[in-house]
């Protein structure tokens, strides 16, 4: 064939690929850079929210929209998230700390002009509890006097449990036993309130799913109101005129955006189409922090990642079998060259942060005392150690773990294990019916206080998935709930921890760090231990 | 035509039941429910929420009250996204589906053909190897490769089209493409065989013969019967390109079907998926019989061979 004959064809795809080009057309100005100038936050979102209704939300994705539309008796700081003011303008607290009376504030509105008053917070409360609404976080209210047994159902009359409303602007709540983190608990979706009328309009207060959640019809006190709710695509919040702190909030609009890969989230960050990222994919992490650190935010974390011992049958219900494996891993290597997020390696189950509580007792992590260990379980040198199965919910993260682990097993033990790795639901499936041996979790605390990470250890917790149980643990922890001494109460949970540890029916690798890209422009966007961060503190600067 | 049209549309229907019964029965199969969550619900938690969408009954009950419903057009509440039912997230989801599909064929068609047509023209010259490549390229290219690399181009080195999303007409160019590209080699190779197969023939010959310009011959003897091949192919390209697109529009963030069906299984979100099978197999019968027609108007042999 003669050169001059592919002139033709040459041509042609020139012009095509001109003409395919021409519809994205010149240098458009970026997506992030628009919005920054007309005050529209666009935050990656990782999920669609199942709901918008807070009683009945159980993620993240769903708070941080959530948290825009509603506001708590009590609001969180931007920095620290320390308790402020929110529709409550003032509160007390008895001397016992059990009685907390909270005033709400006279201009404080729903986004339809109605008063925010206490018998919004008591509808809002009663519904939260009822059985019929089955909501899975209403033991987050059981601090309350009787409202476990409302909730059970063993009492049925609400005025038993301890929420009043002696007038219009006052909502008193008596706890069975004070609660150091109580004020910081309030900031919890589950604690919202929801507009009566409105949830009335649409069907019976304990009905879930019906249309009082959708865009138009959807009535909040908080900082922003629901203009569009696009399945899939993005729900945009904009700013909410009869707030009562309406001149403190400067972002006009947040866009929310639930991209759930990683990569294209990232991608999205890269062409100036958000903001803030949810996430950071891992293996792109050493690429910021070493060319664009301006852009990497890795922060602490309340969360902890760990794995689970089944230690309902052997080799696992033989404690020294626990610990020998807990001992034999290298968690800083783990950190290191695995993980790469910044992320402390654990030695205890709590993680830093959790309130002022700091665990007592230490994970050791050595191989002689492993083998040692092993070899008295019955094992020496890991003969005759039954072949196990190492289970986690498929990703690259996951597996990566997985496969340093085993290799830190069969190099420090001489045991080798099998991985299995499983869809999401099959493997909570596993693990809620105990078919495995040992797997991976991961647990994020809801409020800043050590209850969050020990109260699901005690026998027969809903999120204790090992079949442990131990007496004094349970007693410890229940102490520890009902202690009003704060120093006490940090020393039980700090002998319960120990205990834990000691047991081993769970083995801490690293605490989370929260990752995220974030641009720029964007200013009063803080490092929190829950990854929270109060909309109406944050501004945006035009070509920052 | 009608008894024709009519035979065809009872065909569906047992075939629809058969693909609602299957899917109704794997999905339940599947390890673990809509309620398994990370954070456990309480033992009455699930209770409700099963009563709540009905699921504390046998099996068949439910089997049977969702064949009611479904004869209602009723594809029920969606168990996942509470405050949704499955025919609205249906009605959100479905024209995004359909309008990325109508651009990825639209370019395809305006690609494929054009090219094909060139590259039988003149078998074996330069045109046809540079086509035939780019058809071979685009095939063997997987969308989750031929996506990123657009977007790396196009996106973030030169900047000119968004990466993802689904607001603005820019945002749309870069999803049909990568989900058209397949189609559009597909489509070339075929209509460069489907004309090279009328181009020999004797008819050719005589409008040649008879005095008539090449491109008038092109266009008034050999497009038609040259196109069948793209046409038959259309029925299950469209389809597919409509339903199919969940690689795509994940790649993309478009808010469409596919990625939809695809999380409501991961989710066992029981009612959105079943729903979204019944709609699609609807969907592609639907195509199928037009197919069907089409191929009958453009073929006169189809007609006489035509099942009736």
């Amino acid at each position: 064939m003669r050169p001059d004959e592919w002139r033709g064809p040459l041509a042609l795809a020139c012009t095509l690929c001109a003409a395919v080009l021409s519809a994205g057309c010149g240098s458009r100005e970026r997506p992030v850079d628009a919005a920054s100038r007309q005050g529209v936050l666009l935050l990656g979102n990782l999920s669609e929210p199942k709901d918008l209704d807070p009683h009945v939300i159980t993620g993240v994705s769903e708070f941080n929209i959530v948290s825009a539309l509603l506001e708590g008796l009590v609001a969180e700081g931007p920095q620290d998230l320390a308790p402020e003011p929110g529709a409550a303008e003032s509160w007390s607290v008895s001397d016992d700390g059990t009685v907390y009376t909270f005033t709400l504030r006279q201009n404080g509105l729903w986004s339809n002009g109605d008063p925010v008053t206490s018998a919004d917070f008591m509808f809002s409360f009663r519904r939260m509890l009822s059985p019929e609404l089955g909501s899975p976080y209403a033991y987050m209210l059981f601090g309350a006097k009787n409202a476990e047994a409302y909730h059970k159902g063993s009492i049925t009359n609400f005025a038993d449990v301890g929420f009043e409303a002696p007038d219009s602007r006052t909502v008193r709540i008596t706890l069975n036993a004070p609660i150091p983190y109580f004020l910081s608990l309030l900031a919890h979706h589950s604690w919202f309130p929801v507009h009566q009328p409105t949830i009335r309009a649409h069907g019976a207060e304990t009905t879930i799913g019906t249309a009082w959640t959708k865009p138009g019809s959807f009535v909040g006190n908080g900082p922003f109101v629901l203009k569009t709710w696009e399945p899939g695509n993005r729900i945009e919040v904009e700013v909410n005129d009869s707030y009562w702190d309406r001149a403190r909030v400067k972002l006009n609009a947040i866009k929310f955006y639930p991209i759930g890969d990683h990569k294209i989230e990232e991608r999205a960050f890269l062409a100036g189409q958000l903001h803030v990222t949810g996430t950071v994919p891992l293996d792109r992490i050493s690429y910021y922090s070493s060319t664009r650190p301006e852009l990497l935010r890795l922060n602490p974390y309340l969360g902890v990642y760990y794995y689970l011992f089944n230690v309902t049958k052997p080799p696992l219900n033989d404690v020294r079998a626990r610990r020998a494996l807990s001992m034999s891993v290298n968690r800083g290597q783990i950190v290191r060259y695995v993980t790469k997020g910044g992320e402390d390696p654990a030695f205890c189950f709590t993680p830093p942060g959790a309130g002022k509580y700091s665990s007592s007792a230490r994970l050791d992590e050595d191989a002689a005392g492993a083998r040692a260990l092993l070899a008295s379980a019955g094992y020496p040198g890991g003969t005759n150690f039954p072949r196990i199965a190492l289970l986690y919910n498929n990703s690259d993260a996951h597996a990566r773990i997985a496969q340093s682990l085993r290799q830190m097993w069969t190099t420090q033990l001489g045991i080798d294990v099998e991985l299995v790795n499983m869809e999401w639901k099959v493997y909570l499936d596993q693990t809620q019916s105990l078919k495995y041996d040992i797997a991976r979790a991961g647990w994020i605390g809801d409020y800043a206080d050590p209850n969050t990470f020990l109260d699901m250890w005690v026998t027969g917790g809903g999120n204790n998935r090992t079949g442990w149980s131990n007496r004094q643990y349970d007693i410890l922890v229940s102490q520890a709930a009902a202690e009003p001494n704060t120093e006490e109460r940090t020393r039980r949970f700090q002998q319960a921890e120990a205990i834990l540890l000691e047991e081993s029916p769970v083995m801490p690798i690293y605490f989370y760090r929260s990752k995220s890209l974030v641009h720029q422009s964007v200013r009063g966007w803080y490092s929190t231990i829950l990854d929270r961060h109060p909309y109406k503190h944050v501004y945006l600067t035009p070509g920052g | 035509m009608k008894r024709f049209l009519l035979g065809r549309i009872a065909q569906t229907v047992p075939v629809l039941w058969a693909t609602v019964t299957i899917a109704f029965v794997l999905i339940r199969l599947a390890p673990g429910g809509p309620f398994t969550d990370e954070r456990n619900y309480t033992a009455e938690s699930i209770q409700r929420l099963n009563a709540h969408y009905g699921l504390d009954d046998p099996v068949p009950v439910q089997y049977v009250r969702y064949l009611g419903r479904l004869l209602h057009g009723d594809l029920g509440p969606s168990f996942k996204y509470a405050n949704r039912t499955v025919n609205e997230i249906i009605a959100d989801t479905f024209p995004v589906s359909l309008q990325l599909g109508a651009l990825a064929l639209l370019f395809a068609l305006a690609m494929g053909i054009p090219a094909g047509i060139v590259a039988a023209l003149k078998p074996h010259s330069a045109w046809d190897n540079a086509v035939m490549t780019l058809a071979l390229l685009g095939i063997s290219m997987p969308s989750f490769v031929l996506g990123p690399l657009l977007v790396m181009f196009f996106s973030l080195r030169l900047g000119w089209l968004p990466a993802s999303g689904w607001e603005s007409w820019p945002d749309r160019v870069l999803p049909a493409l990568t989900l058209g590209a397949v189609y559009a080699a597909y489509i070339a190779r075929m209509s460069r065989a489907g004309m090279l197969e009328i181009l020999p023939m004797d008819f050719v010959r005589t409008a040649r013969a008879k005095g008539l310009g090449a491109a008038a011959v092109i266009v008034r003897h050999v497009l038609k019967p040259g196109m069948i091949p793209v046409v038959s192919f259309l029925g299950p390209a469209t389809a597919g390109l409509v339903t199919g697109s969940f690689v795509v529009e994940t790649l993309f963030h478009v808010p469409g079907m596919g990625s939809m069906f695809v999380v409501g299984a991961f989710n066992r979100d029981y009612s959105l998926v079943l729903g979204m099978v019944v709609f699609y197999s609807a969907v592609i019968s639907i195509f199928n019989l037009g197919v069907d027609v089409a191929l009958g108007a453009m073929d006169p042999r189809m007609r006489s061979h035509r099942r009736i």
